[in-house]
């Protein structure tokens, strides 16, 4: 218990790490110097100091989006195991609550996003809610196909396959999972092919656009969030593909923590070698992802 | 005295509360009321019985008389009682909103009628969930049948009401025939009008038949997909107390039909599961998808009425399919979830028509296009929307989470025992479905609950300055919206109620499981308010020294009200994505050149699919058809019965030659 919660806090703080190495691998693959790999933290901690403005349109919904989006992926990642530990906090079912906390999440984000009045940030509340939809039948099968391997009805147990030896029995349906589960990654953390994160002020965007009138440490809510977030989906896909466990120590940190860089890396590769689809073309992707998912369910189930 | 004699005064009580009012004049506040009070306290003694029922064990009384079917059988058991506790608690505080909401001097037209038939409708549910025999479930059934018709044309100079109310009254004749046909069948099955268990049922050729036509006629009532037709428009024209019970009650009576079904089949085929699981998810998906179609905010809450009978369906067939395979620990997640819903849906549901209703008082429009802003003005009825909306989109803390949890959770356990094969996949499938829903269902309520309360008001003419609801309105939702938080956050008590009373499902074959996964739910939705509490009073800490100044639009000033977002503009993508089965009427100008002419719209309009697409369209080409038979339809008595004599007959002699 007390290591397990050690593993969570290195997993907060080290969370912000997790944007610095996507950009710096972008920044490699297109031979610019980039920001630094510290960058996240810099942003946070001048955010953190600065005032606060609203909008005089907004109630205190508009402040409910950023609590939630700070407070739902620490909860997720209380009920994942982590570097090797198992949760913090496990119970049965509590992968029904991580699913659930990221909706409870979504739907205060884009309510303060509506919330300001402003068109642009209700098109990008209206592209997220959309969007979502679709991907969160693909977390939900692919739950429901390692429940299939590993019997169990809770995280910990879950995504620990290699106990059941479960890659030597259904390599196919892990596989089909993992690439299920990397699409869900790249669409529930707003990054291409779905949404650019670095387009600030275009139509096309989504996450950014709904976060557009939320200034100083509001803004440092929603953008830890954001870190913890992608880390908390990194982690799952981390978890399900470590591939040696020492029984614990700070050989299986290192080596989940590496898995987590490693994570980045692939998402920046991603994000130098592609452009963003066009909205039309996004709910097609997602729905892939599903079907990946269901197929998974479908081979193990027979 | 037993608790089905306290109910019976209850029911007594409660069914003649608007009498006395009918012998005051027109207008009078003392008629409101008398019938409030006499209607209250009916309700307090109801829901009393049904506590006592919930904690004891099943009473029946026969009672004999010399008019067929020569006894009526009353049974009150755990079941009854579990659906009997959220008709007096709605119809109840249903009738203090009624207060503020349709107050007597601003009514004195149709006032007594609605509280009138308002008790008679409450008083006909309990008379059908306490119905032992068919005869009697047939007689209460009617009676709410009824009673709802003129509850949904309490208005009757208003068209629209008058439309709806005649599609209902069809629509609930057409289940009650079906209905009709399923008992006299399950006579024939079982031996007898007694709704028990019974062995011969399960071994009968007529088990299929029963079950179809159950499926059919319960449908109608529970406005299952593609049995709702009446339920969208019903819902809307009604006063907003009368569309709470609806849709938290009155809907519920087709699915306690079923249950009671359920309850008497020794053995469950695995066709009935896999039917049910399939009809829920068409019912959940469909059903959220025209929801956020709608326009019209009591339309919106009314599609999700029949997504959530989805729900509850998915939960009973994820449950059958356990009972199929001898899995009680699975079937028994699946039964108390989907009953568990059914408490949910009736708080919250109730809670959101409280509040879409206490909307509409203010602003005198259902059109969510029109609004905007209100919960600077409305910050109760804002608020108690917003508890409504989380709640059912199964989000924690609230009480939506638990109800689904559990029924996704029978779809998980499922799949941890050996077995595989087709009941698997469709135990499976309830869990994705379920999360497919309730994300739907997220965009939805984003969309319904920011365009109605957030933003800036759309229309800045009119009743927009309304201010907060009465204070008879705002006790109703208060404590609805108590409930939602109770049942979230104490989720083992109320999954433990319902658990016992899916006992009846489980027939007579398990003693009472102790279910490790109930407790799983513990204290988690407490220790979640926690922690949202904990990063609240963090953010606020951080963000107190707030400057205002207005909303930054990309270096635009904004230019007003209307260049928001509205809730169509929401909805367009997924409405776009299912156009196959919302059917939208789209009129889109032809532009020629960058800006429309003069005149030009873009409009959007959304019939219901079945009815104004299939239904209706299919009546008028039938009914050139049937004139053919006006011809021996002279409209004179005597010719019918003649018809009649004919037929007989005709009969008869049809039997002797056999």
């Amino acid at each position: 218990m007390v290591n397990s919660i050690a593993n969570l806090l290195v997993v907060l703080a080290f969370a912000p790490l997790l944007p610095g190495v996507i950009g710096k691998t972008k920044a490699f693959v297109a031979g610019r110097a980039g920001p630094p790999v510290l960058q996240a933290y810099y942003d946070l901690a001048k955010l953190l100091r600065k005032g606060f403005v609203v909008s005089r349109t907004t109630t205190w919904v508009f402040l409910a989006g950023p609590v939630l989006s700070a407070v739902a992926p620490i909860v997720a990642a209380l009920l994942l195991p982590l570097g090797g530990r198992p949760a913090s906090l496990s119970f049965t079912g509590d992968m029904l609550l991580f699913v659930s906390v990221f909706a409870l999440a979504r739907f205060f984000v884009a309510a303060a996003a509506m919330d300001t009045g402003s068109p642009f940030e209700g098109m990008g509340a209206a592209r997220e809610t959309t969007f979502a939809a679709l991907a969160e039948p693909a977390l939900l099968f692919g739950m429901l196909a390692l429940t299939r391997l590993s019997g169990s009805l809770s995280l910990t147990h879950m995504l620990d396959i290699r106990a059941a030896g479960a890659w030597q029995k259904a390599s196919a349906s892990i596989v089909l999972i993992l690439a299920s589960w990397f699409i869900v990654l790249l669409a529930e953390n707003a990054r291409v092919p779905f949404d650019d994160p670095n387009t600030h002020l275009e139509l096309t965007m989504i996450h950014e656009a709904m976060v557009l009138d939320h200034a100083g440490p509001a803004l440092a809510f929603i953008l830890y969030g954001v870190a913890l977030k992608l880390t908390v989906f990194a982690a799952l896909l981390v978890t399900l593909l470590i591939p040696a466990r020492s029984g614990g120590g700070a050989f299986d940190l290192a080596l989940f923590a590496g898995g987590l860089l490693g994570v980045g890396v692939v998402v920046g590769l991603v994000e130098s070698s592609m452009a963003r689809l066009r909205l039309v073309r996004v709910p097609q992707l997602l729905v892939t992802a599903t079907l990946l998912a269901g197929f998974a369910v479908v081979l193990l189930v027979r | 005295m037993t608790a089905l004699d306290l109910l019976a005064a209850a029911a007594l009580l409660v069914g003649f509360s608007g009498l006395p009012g009918l012998l005051l004049p027109p207008g009078s506040a003392a008629a409101q009321r008398v019938a409030t009070v006499l209607h209250v306290l009916g309700c307090a003694a109801g829901a009393a019985a049904a506590a006592l029922a919930l904690a004891g064990d099943a009473v029946t009384v026969r009672l004999t008389w010399s008019w067929p079917p020569g006894t009526a059988t009353f049974a009150l058991d755990r079941l009854s009682a579990f659906f009997l506790v959220p008709v007096f608690v709605v119809s109840g505080l249903g009738s203090i909103y009624g207060e503020g909401y349709w107050a007597e001097e601003h009514h004195p037209k149709n006032g007594r009628k609605l509280r009138c038939f308002y008790g008679v409708a409450t008083a006909g549910l309990a008379l059908v969930l306490v119905a032992g025999d068919a005869w009697s479930f047939l007689v209460g059934w009617e009676i709410v049948s009824l009673a709802a018709f003129f509850l949904v044309t309490t208005d009757q100079d208003d068209a629209g009401a008058l439309r709806a109310g005649w599609i209902y009254l069809v629509s609930a004749h057409a289940g009650t025939l079906v209905l009709f046909a399923m008992f006299a069948l399950l006579r024939d099955a079982t031996g007898g009008w007694l709704l028990a268990p019974s062995d011969a049922l399960g071994a009968s050729p007529l088990l299929r038949p029963i079950l179809l036509l159950a499926l059919a006629g319960f449908g109608f009532k529970a406005g299952m997909i593609p049995f709702h037709i009446w339920l969208p428009d019903a819902h809307a024209a009604a006063p907003g107390h009368v569309s709470a019970l609806l849709s938290g009650i009155v809907l519920k009576l087709g699915i306690y039909g079923l249950v009671r079904l359920l309850s008497m089949l020794p053995a469950y085929p695995t066709w009935l599961g896999l039917a049910l699981v399939a009809l829920g998810i068409t019912s959940g998906v469909l059903g959220v998808v025209m929801a956020l179609a709608q326009h019209d905010l009591k339309r919106l809450l009314a599609y999700h009425s029949i997504e959530n009978i989805g729900i509850i369906l998915i939960g009973l067939g994820v449950g059958a399919l356990g009972m199929a395979q001898h899995r009680l620990d699975w079937a028994v997640l699946g039964f108390a979830g989907g009953l568990l819903h059914v408490w949910n849906h009736a708080a919250f549901k109730s809670l959101l028509f409280y509040s879409a209703g206490a909307v509409i008082h203010a602003t005198g429009t259902r059109e969510i296009d029109a609004l905007g802003g209100l919960f600077r003005r409305m910050r109760f009825t804002g608020a108690a929307f917003l508890v409504g909306a989380v709640a059912i989109c199964g989000l924690p803390p609230l009480n939506g989470f638990v109800s689904e949890w559990l029924i996704a959770l029978a779809s998980f356990r499922a799949l941890t025992h050996e077995s595989g094969g087709v009941e698997m996949l469709g135990a499976a499938a309830g869990a994705p479905a379920l999360a497919f829903i309730g994300a739907l269902a997220v965009a939805c309520f984003v969309k319904a609950f920011s365009a109605v309360f957030l933003g800036r008001p759309r229309r800045p003419d009119g009743k927009h300055g309304a201010g907060d609801a009465s204070r008879s309105m705002r006790f109703s939702m208060g404590s609805l919206a108590l409930a939602c938080a109770v049942i979230g956050l104490w989720p083992t008590g109320a999954a433990g109620i319902s658990r016992r009373a899916g006992e009846a499902l489980l027939g007579t074959r398990a003693s009472p499981i102790a279910n490790a996964d109930l407790g799983a739910l513990g204290g988690m939705p407490l220790f979640l308010l926690g922690v949202i509490t904990a990063a609240g009073i963090v953010a606020v800490v951080l963000t107190r020294k707030a400057a205002l100044t207005t909303t930054w639009d990309c270096g635009y000033s904004l230019s007003g009200p209307r260049i928001q977002y509205t809730a169509s503009s929401f909805a367009e993508m997924l409405v776009g994505m299912f156009r196959w089965a919302v059917l939208p009427d789209e009129h889109r100008p032809r532009l020629k050149g960058p800006f429309p002419a003069a005149g030009q719209r873009f409009e959007t309009h959304t019939p219901d699919p079945a009815l104004d697409r299939f239904v209706l369209p299919g009546l008028s080409r039938g009914k050139s058809l049937l004139g053919l038979l006006h011809v021996i339809q002279a409209g004179r008595i005597q010719a019918y019965i003649l018809y009649i004599v004919v037929t007989l007959v005709l009969l008869l002699a049809w039997s002797w030659s056999w």
